[in-house]
């Protein structure tokens, strides 16, 4: 991905901004010119929270080129909350932790390194939900 | 519209071809094919290829290639849609000889697979699928149909060595074929203890990277008739394209090819059959996955059935519904832009007599179905035996 | 709260305070004696348990993301109001190109906020947090952010190598009258003492052995915890908590008996025995430990150090407000209960030890 092309989707892609319809009023990720369910145009920004359960997972084990230094790495079909559904590398868990219908929420990472000397892409990622410890009322 | 006839076929055999290039596999394959055809020139020349450009630095095609075939000055051009693109170049072909426009077209499909490294390769293949949300998440194409493969063995409670039928029935059928990549015939206990690559898929559910080039001339009517080989006639009763969102995850159902049923919808009635009318059927079995979703959405099978028409038997020569009769995209090899085009050769070789040991008796319809990306587009094409 | 001209201490013009804070650890864990099993074969010496990694596709800038979605969620304040958003590392993710534009963008407070990356070896998220404090007290701004987070090399089989780790915290500086604790006053104390530095192209730091003891995290500490609590009247009982700069196990220990302070006094704050000196977020991490736990009119007191060298010193008081905003976010031990254990190997992968080319 050149550094246009990233810049250009950033938001998106730190921070997981969709959009909503403002004619059928479901969510969209990624954002659209053209809204996929009822073919309106003009949707409404909205950042979506990040929480999603694992619809379906791989790992990667031979990597396109430019990913390599990453392998493996397990990812995912994640439904989000809100309703869309997105393709995205699974972080911080071992592919042998990963189950269909995992709850997992979206954490900003780097994605890409274009060498020693060129820029770094970060994007969304998903990870288990962080385990809260139990408190005493 | 005029009908359209397949009047000469050619292929190489598929694999490594370390001592062709690009150019010289596509000649490898249409000169037998304008051989088989009687032909010295055509009106047109249609090329299916996907990754020319990323794999070999080489677009531009239909004019390299008319050229060095020794058709310089004809019409030609590339046509592209991802794995799918041989098939897209059929159907370019066909619109032209239907609609009138030209009476002898070549339909070539080419791809050079081998002169890349792996990881390039994947990257490319990649491109099938949404650049900017899929292949710029590191998702690899074998990845994303390891996605919609274990979701289906979810949803529909199958274990993964049921798959294993596909991958056997291919391997079988190659060793009929001499032009097949890997004529080696397997059992299910290889398929078992085949090596990973995106888990659940293992090497046995997956198509070979691979060289190749098949070719078929298209002719009218009339010059169907003048160029007679003496063989059946074999005529293209249905062509038709249907696409979908290019991402899976934009899909509302993932494990249903919306375009496959669309496209053949479209082929059955143009056709005037229904899926019980086909004899044999030349499917994407890009992997086994991909097998499996392509019998359910063109109506072979009911919905999380496709695996059990495999492990039932169904899909072989002797079969109820014959599919990959001559190794399909699993043994064959799938090169990609020329495997639409392979699917059409192969099937023209079953309703000529041609096949051999894998001769699907008394076979009349066929129907070849090649996918662009993870079922993007879906091209189907139904032929008929005259 | 204005003071007359020549006081020592650093303090605004207009009450302020840290109204929301969050913290970020990563999820691996180098024991010392994986460090010790590869590097001088003993086992008795080791400064600390373990210390955070961060994974292969962590950075200060990702770290510092979190840290900082954590200090938001707790704050309830909306993004556009913050104008600063304050990184301090020394191991920001580029030498030329702010790794605080790409926080703010994640965090959707640009376009109209400062953005500035600080360095000061280890003090350098409490230069951000200090600079925050006075662009708010100022009345400049309501809102501002500091960060400081790390993911510190050291060199392999160096004694840094046992302890230098990866995290940090954020905290959100604002109006006294929202905060969660009272920002009380603040000093700074440098002089030039080159105890520890990286050159520009070094990928490693170099130190002093022995030399950054004394002469300079000892003497720098000191001197400015001694000096904030004279200059605010207040004595070693008057704090609940202190946090103090934690470069390993004993250091902050000592320091902290050599002013008078109890072991319980330093507790909640004393990480570095499971997650390491995590450098510049080093004090800032114990400070959201300390929130983690502490109760209303709770005083506490965070010294950082920087080599090179200097401390800064601050005093807060906590709010009843605490109560509300604490489970907004994870607490810094949810991050500490989360650890996979690596050995050496993965480390050196995770960490760019290999020679790759």
């Amino acid at each position: 991905m050149t550094v246009a092309r990233t810049w250009r989707t950033r938001r998106q892609r730190y921070s997981l901004v969709g959009e909503r319809c403002d004619h059928c009023h479901n969510a969209i990720f990624p954002p659209r010119d053209v809204c996929p369910y009822c073919a309106e145009p003009a949707q409404t920004q909205m950042a979506l929270s990040g929480r999603g359960t694992v619809y379906s997972y791989t790992t990667v084990y031979d990597a396109p080129a430019g990913f390599g230094e990453f392998a493996p790495y397990p990812v995912a079909l994640v439904k989000l909350e809100e309703g869309p559904m997105v393709t995205a590398q699974l972080t911080d868990v071992s592919p042998e932790e990963v189950t269909i219908g995992m709850p997992v929420e979206m954490v900003t990472r780097k994605i890409q390194e274009q060498g020693e000397e060129g820029v770094i892409i970060y994007n969304y990622k998903f990870r288990p939900q962080l385990q809260r410890q139990a408190r005493a009322a | 519209m005029r009908p359209v006839y397949i009047i000469g076929i050619g292929q190489t055999v598929v694999g490594e071809q370390w001592e062709r290039s690009l150019r010289h596999i596509a000649h490898d394959a249409i000169i037998p094919a304008m051989r088989d055809a009687q032909i010295e020139r055509a009106d047109a020349l249609y090329v299916g290829n996907m990754l020319s450009g990323e794999l070999t630095g080489q677009e531009h095609l239909g004019a390299l290639i008319a050229d060095f075939v020794g058709l310089r000055g004809i019409e030609a051009m590339k046509v592209e849609a991802a794995c799918g693109s041989g098939a897209a170049a059929l159907r370019m072909g066909y619109i032209a000889v239907a609609g009138g426009i030209h009476d002898v077209v070549i339909v070539a499909g080419v791809e050079k697979m081998t002169d890349t490294v792996g990881s390039v390769t994947t990257a490319g293949l990649a491109m099938a699928a949404d650049q900017e949300y899929e292949a710029a998440e590191g998702v690899s194409f074998v990845a994303l149909n390891a996605l919609l493969m274990r979701r289906y063995m979810y949803e529909y409670n199958v274990p993964h060595a049921a798959f294993g039928y596909f991958a056997v029935n291919a391997h079988h059928n190659a060793a009929g074929n001499p032009y097949a990549m890997f004529p080696e015939p397997i059992t299910l206990d290889t398929y078992r203890k085949a090596a990973m690559i995106a888990d659940p898929i293992n090497l046995m559910d997956s198509s070979p990277i691979c060289d190749g080039a098949a070719a078929v001339v298209l002719a009218s009517e009339p010059m169907a008739r003048a160029f007679h080989n003496g063989r059946r006639r074999v005529r293209i009763a249905a062509s038709a394209v249907a696409t979908d969102s290019l991402a899976i995850h934009d899909r509302r159902d993932p494990l249903w090819l919306e375009a496959a049923w669309l496209s053949s919808q479209k082929a059955y009635s143009q056709a005037g059959i229904s899926p019980a009318d086909v004899d044999f059927f030349e499917l994407h079995d890009a992997f086994t996955i991909m097998a499996a979703l392509s019998l359910e959405a063109n109506g072979f099978a009911e919905r999380g059935r496709g695996v059990r028409l495999a492990e039932e038997g169904e899909i072989t020569i002797e079969g109820r519904i014959p599919i990959a009769t001559m190794g399909g995209l699993k043994a064959r090899g799938h090169p990609v832009g020329a495997t639409g085009v392979y699917q059409v050769v192969e099937a023209v070789q079953q309703l000529q007599g041609l096949a051999g040991r894998n001769q699907v008796h008394d076979a009349n319809i066929g129907m070849t179905q090649n996918i662009g990306g993870s079922g993007a587009t879906i091209i189907t094409h139904i032929l008929v035996g005259e | 709260m204005a003071k007359q001209n020549g006081s020592v201490l650093l303090r605004p013009q207009r009450a302020v305070g840290i109204v929301g804070y969050g913290a970020y650890v990563p999820r691996y864990r180098l024991p010392a004696s994986e460090v010790a099993r590869v590097w001088s074969g003993r086992m008795d010496t080791l400064p600390i348990k373990e210390k955070a990694v961060a994974g292969l596709d962590e950075d200060t800038a990702t770290m510092s993301i979190e840290a900082a979605r954590n200090a938001l969620a707790r704050a309830r304040v909306d993004p556009h109001r913050i104008r600063a958003v304050w990184v301090g590392s020394e191991s920001h993710p580029y030498a030329v190109k702010p790794t605080s534009t790409i926080v703010a963008e994640a965090l959707d407070i640009v376009p109209l906020t400062s953005a500035a990356d600080w360095e000061f070896a280890c003090k350098a998220g409490t230069e951000a947090l200090q600079a925050a404090i006075a662009l708010v007290g100022s009345g400049m701004a309501d809102y501002a952010l500091s960060i400081g987070m790390d993911t510190a090399q050291g060199r392999p089989g160096d004694a840094l190598e046992y302890t230098a780790a990866a995290g940090g915290a954020a905290l959100l500086v604002g109006p006294a009258e929202e905060s969660v604790a009272r920002f009380e006053a603040s000093l700074s104390y440098v002089t030039d003492t080159p105890d520890f530095w990286r050159r520009a192209h070094a990928h490693y730091p170099s130190h002093g052995q022995r030399f950054t003891g004394e002469p300079a995290y000892f003497h720098h500490i000191t001197s400015a915890a001694r000096l904030i609590m004279e200059e605010t009247g207040y004595g070693p009982a008057d704090f609940r908590h202190v946090v103090l700069h934690q470069p390993n196990t004993k250091f902050p220990q000592r320091a902290a008996t050599m002013l008078g302070f109890k072991p319980e006094q330093i507790q909640a704050g004393l990480l570095v025995p499971v997650i390491g000196n995590t450098y510049a977020g080093s004090s800032l991490v114990g400070f959201s430990a300390v929130l983690d736990v502490a109760e209303p009119g709770d005083r506490v007191l965070v010294v950082s150090f920087g080599s090179g060298a200097g401390s800064d010193a601050f005093i807060f008081q906590v709010t009843e407000r605490i109560h509300e905003v604490r489970d907004l976010a994870p607490r810094t031990s949810d991050y500490i209960a989360r650890r996979t254990v690596i050995d050496y190997a993965t480390y050196a992968r995770f960490r760019g030890k290999m020679l790759m080319k």
